[in-house]
């Protein structure tokens, strides 16, 4: 939330999660008094828990996430060495065209030790009955631990130099909580063309008949390949294992009902995180392959006899803070194929 | 194949469960009257903004087709500006640019069997190049003459059907000018297209908060026990306009408020929140209900007509603090205009759930405010049990469901002031989607285009809804034309007529704008 004249705003030093409740109270009544008008939001509390000295980092990365900003957000600033609680609040009013909504954002600085019981100074923090999404950007596992109860949703990013470890702690907060992946949101463009190059009746019988998977991928994101080739397994019922590494590229084969796919997870220079092109190639010698280029992603078919069409798909790139507001808006949501397609990825990475 | 994967092929591709966007089929839109206000203002920036998000298939061709001799290069310049300065967001400039490399433009009358010739070789061209060819998609965004013409010249040029893909055509509103008109001009599509090819547009349809009344209705229970003749006192439905004609003055006053928007619009307000729930929300089982809801609906009779509906004309009046005119001087309106700048009506849906539950209906130009709404009254208590001054604020609970500008829910609730003695005062609970959903809704139109292309028609009229709306607004009109009754007037700015109170009956008030 951009402050705004309209904004009112409490700090503390030293203080108490009551003490910081109590403020919170106090600062929608004034506002109330003031402007009738105002409404609460009322879409989801979003925790996040962040290194202090890159809070400004991740202020403005929330502050990107636009019109998805969640409705209560509290920001839990970590500092080596701290003791005692310093917490500023901030009540703005925002214009959403004919309404006023309020949003809230609490600021804590905690220290370490605070962390593994962080759900005894946030409970009283949040709005009940909303969502609750955990956000922890720069790591500190302990945080999302202690709130695995509290929170129904946790936002991770299995980018990660360790894939392995990254899809697995994935895993284990599955068993708590929901989580949006926000690599598994880089993907979902490549996963939608793929779905639409494969729709019509025509082609739709190619899917059985696949016999290669190659995806590009950015050298950090090879869990957002993962995820990917995961989905196809999952999806297309294939046997996924583990794929050998050779100088940074991964493959190997998986066992379908009918044969084998070769699968290849290659990285590749990019400039974004995420995919960067994907070939999906049928037994018959036909594929289709996508890849990033300027207004959308360039769709090339090449037929069984060696034929070759181009299209461009059109879109526009979300950047990060477009990932992220899609992060926000997914806590709201439900994908089923996300949990299918870990297992399959974790399941080739091994 | 194997048997299994078969079957996994007649139902559906696996890939696109989970998929909030599924694909849509490859497609050549073809927009009949490319270079009207219509498609500049919506259906061009519908179109970038489909793009923008990634929706469009990559196989995707855009024909214009006006009456203007231009280029490809000229439309596409049209486009863009039109583009850019109504789509809602911001265009990227290579979005833009693909987009723009989609169109091409053809210059001829609608009515020219030639033109067609010169279409059927540009999607022959388009099919060559797609490799595979892609559905066809005509959307007829004329002058509501062309709407018969332009499929009668399809079916003569052999474009109104492919032995390998979909044709589709999408038609705009208004859909006839009365009941005979309407029944000659399905004639006429009808002998081009089947039933299930046609796409009867009401953007109203396409709107989130109107498809919003469905959830609301049919995803909580509390409501269902009340939702009848039993707890219904009478339920207002509200359309109303700040603004004048302005630059419309040649289409309104040959349509007039109940054409403009009760016969389509409000009539599909009917008949969402009268409806009985589906079955499930296939197209066909929602608007199997929701015809059976007009239906119910009996035509008038020449006394009822009468008794049941006002129109009435705005004069001169202040709106917004400023000195406005009245219809009759309005830019372009004849002198002897005898169209209506407001109506209301009286109706009835005579079935089990709703018969005796009046349900009154009032659209105007330059009233107080703009506001659509629909308000659902109910019953008085049946006992007062609090004495004296106590009973003195109870008034019945009324459900208001917004749908512009401010769209939301509320509900009038009776509670206690607080104090030694039980005194009642009306409160309000409130909820705005805008509080709840931060995401941008898209246009109407972006929804309908692309429900269109991938041959969804739940947000589209079936033709025997038009026929029975048109079978209830017909005799009224037709009484109007004939009987000529007095126009009522009312004040630019003001609530409306007075003499659109006699419609509730006593001890009713219209909500006030």
């Amino acid at each position: 939330v951009s402050p705004t004249a309209e904004e009112e705003v409490w700090s503390a030093q030293d203080t108490t999660p009551s003490a910081i409740e109590g403020a919170m109270r106090a600062l929608l009544a004034k506002r109330h008094q003031e402007t009738g008008a105002v409404s609460p939001a009322r879409v989801l509390n979003m925790i996040v828990i962040c290194d202090r000295e890159y809070r400004g980092e991740i202020e403005n990365r929330l502050q990107k996430v636009g019109r998805y900003h969640p409705s209560r957000a509290i920001v839990c600033a970590v500092q080596p060495n701290r003791k005692t609680l310093d917490a500023w609040v901030s009540m703005a009013a925002v214009h959403e065209g004919p309404l006023t909504v309020s949003r809230e954002r609490v600021e804590i600085d905690v220290g370490p030790h605070h962390l593994r019981k962080l759900q005894t100074i946030l409970a009283p923090l949040v709005v009940p009955d909303l969502v609750t999404l955990v956000w922890a950007p720069h790591g500190h596992g302990e945080a999302e631990d202690a709130l695995r109860e509290m929170a129904q949703v946790v936002l991770v990013d299995s980018l990660d130099d360790d894939c392995a470890a990254s899809l697995a702690r994935v895993a284990s907060l599955l068993e708590n909580m929901y989580a949006v992946d926000l690599a598994w949101l880089r993907s979902t463009p490549w996963r939608e063309r793929v779905a639409a190059a494969f729709d019509p009746p025509y082609a739709r019988r190619e899917l059985f008949n696949l016999d290669a998977v190659t995806v590009r991928h950015r050298e950090d994101s090879v869990a957002a390949a993962a995820l990917f080739a995961g989905w196809l397994a999952s999806r297309l019922n294939w046997k996924p294992s583990q794929l050998a590494g050779h100088g940074g590229t991964l493959a190997g084969r998986v066992k379908t009902r009918r044969g084998e796919v070769k699968i290849t997870l290659e990285p590749v220079r990019a400039d974004v995180p995420g995919l960067a092109g994907v070939t999906i190639g049928s037994a018959d010698g036909g594929s289709v392959a996508l890849d990033r280029s300027p207004g959308g992603l360039r769709e090339v078919r090449t037929g069984r006899d060696g034929s070759e069409q181009s299209f461009t798909v059109m879109g526009a790139s979300r950047g990060e803070g477009g990932i992220l507001g899609e992060g926000v808006r997914q806590a709201l949501l439900r994908d089923r194929t996300y949990k299918p397609a870990l297992a399959a990825a974790r399941e080739l990475i091994g | 194949l194997t048997a299994i994967e078969q079957d996994a092929l007649a139902e559906d591709n696996p890939l696109t469960d989970g998929l909030e966007r599924l694909p849509v089929p490859h497609t050549t839109l073809v927009i009949f009257g490319a270079t009207g206000d219509l498609s500049k203002r919506k259906l061009l920036p519908a179109l970038y903004n489909l793009a923008h998000e990634g929706q469009l298939p990559e196989r995707f061709a855009l024909v214009g087709i006006s009456r203007g001799e231009s280029s490809d290069d000229d439309f596409r310049a049209v486009a863009k500006e039109s583009i850019t300065q109504y789509s809602r967001r911001e265009p990227d400039s290579d979005v833009l640019d693909a987009l723009l490399a989609r169109m091409r433009y053809l210059s001829f009358s609608f009515d020219d069997q030639e033109g067609y010739k010169l279409l059927a070789e540009a999607l022959d061209e388009i099919d060559e190049e797609a490799g595979h060819p892609p559905n066809r998609c005509y959307y007829l965004s004329t002058a509501p003459s062309f709407f018969g013409v332009i499929p009668e010249r399809l079916r003569e040029a052999g474009l109104h059907k492919h032995p390998e893909v979909d044709v589709r055509c999408v038609v705009e509103k208004p859909f006839g000018n009365d009941l005979k008109t309407a029944r000659q001009l399905q004639n006429t599509i009808s002998k081009a297209f089947r039933e299930s090819q046609v796409y009867r547009i009401d953007h109203y349809l396409g709107k989130e908060t109107v498809q919003n009344l469905m959830a609301f209705r049919f995803a909580n229970y509390m409501f269902e026990p009340v939702w009848n003749r039993n707890f219904i006192d009478h339920v207002q439905i509200t359309a109303a306009e700040d603004l004048g004609i302005g630059s419309r003055a040649g289409y309104y006053d040959s349509a007039g408020a109940l054409r403009d928007l009760v016969q389509n619009h409000m009539m599909q307000l009917v008949a969402l929140l009268c409806m009985e729930p589906p079955v499930s929300f296939d197209a066909d089982k929602v608007r199997d209900e929701k015809v059976k809801v007009l239906q119910a609906i009996p035509p008038m009779t020449e006394a009822q007509v009468s008794d049941c509906t006002v129109r009435a004309r705005y004069l001169a009046g202040v709106d917004a603090g400023e000195e406005v005119c009245g219809y009759l001087e309005e830019d372009g309106v004849p002198d002897a205009s005898n169209t209506e700048t407001y109506a209301a009506l009286r109706l009835e849906v005579r079935n089990w759930r709703w018969a005796g539950v009046p349900i009154v209906l009032r659209t105007g130009k330059r009233l107080a405010r703009k506001v659509t709404e629909i308000a659902v009254q109910l019953k008085e208590v049946p006992h007062m049990a609090f004495q004296d001054e106590g009973s003195e604020g109870v008034v019945p609970n009324q459900l208001v469901l917004t749908m512009q500008p401010d769209e939301g829910v509320s509900l009038k609730l009776g509670a206690k002031i607080p104090g030694a003695k039980m005194r009642i005062r009306p409160v309000t609970m409130e909820f705005h989607y805008g509080t709840s959903f931060l995401s941008q809704s898209p246009e109407a139109y972006e929804r309908l285009i692309i429900d269109a292309m991938r041959g969804e028609a739940t947000l589209f009229t079936r033709n025997d809804e038009v026929d029975a709306q048109w079978s209830i607004i017909d005799p009224i009109l037709k009484s109007w034309e004939d009987k000529k009754p007095r126009m009522a007037t009312y004040e630019a700015g003001s609530q409306g007529p007075a003499e659109a109170n006699r419609l509730l009956g006593e001890h009713r008030k219209w909500r006030r704008l």
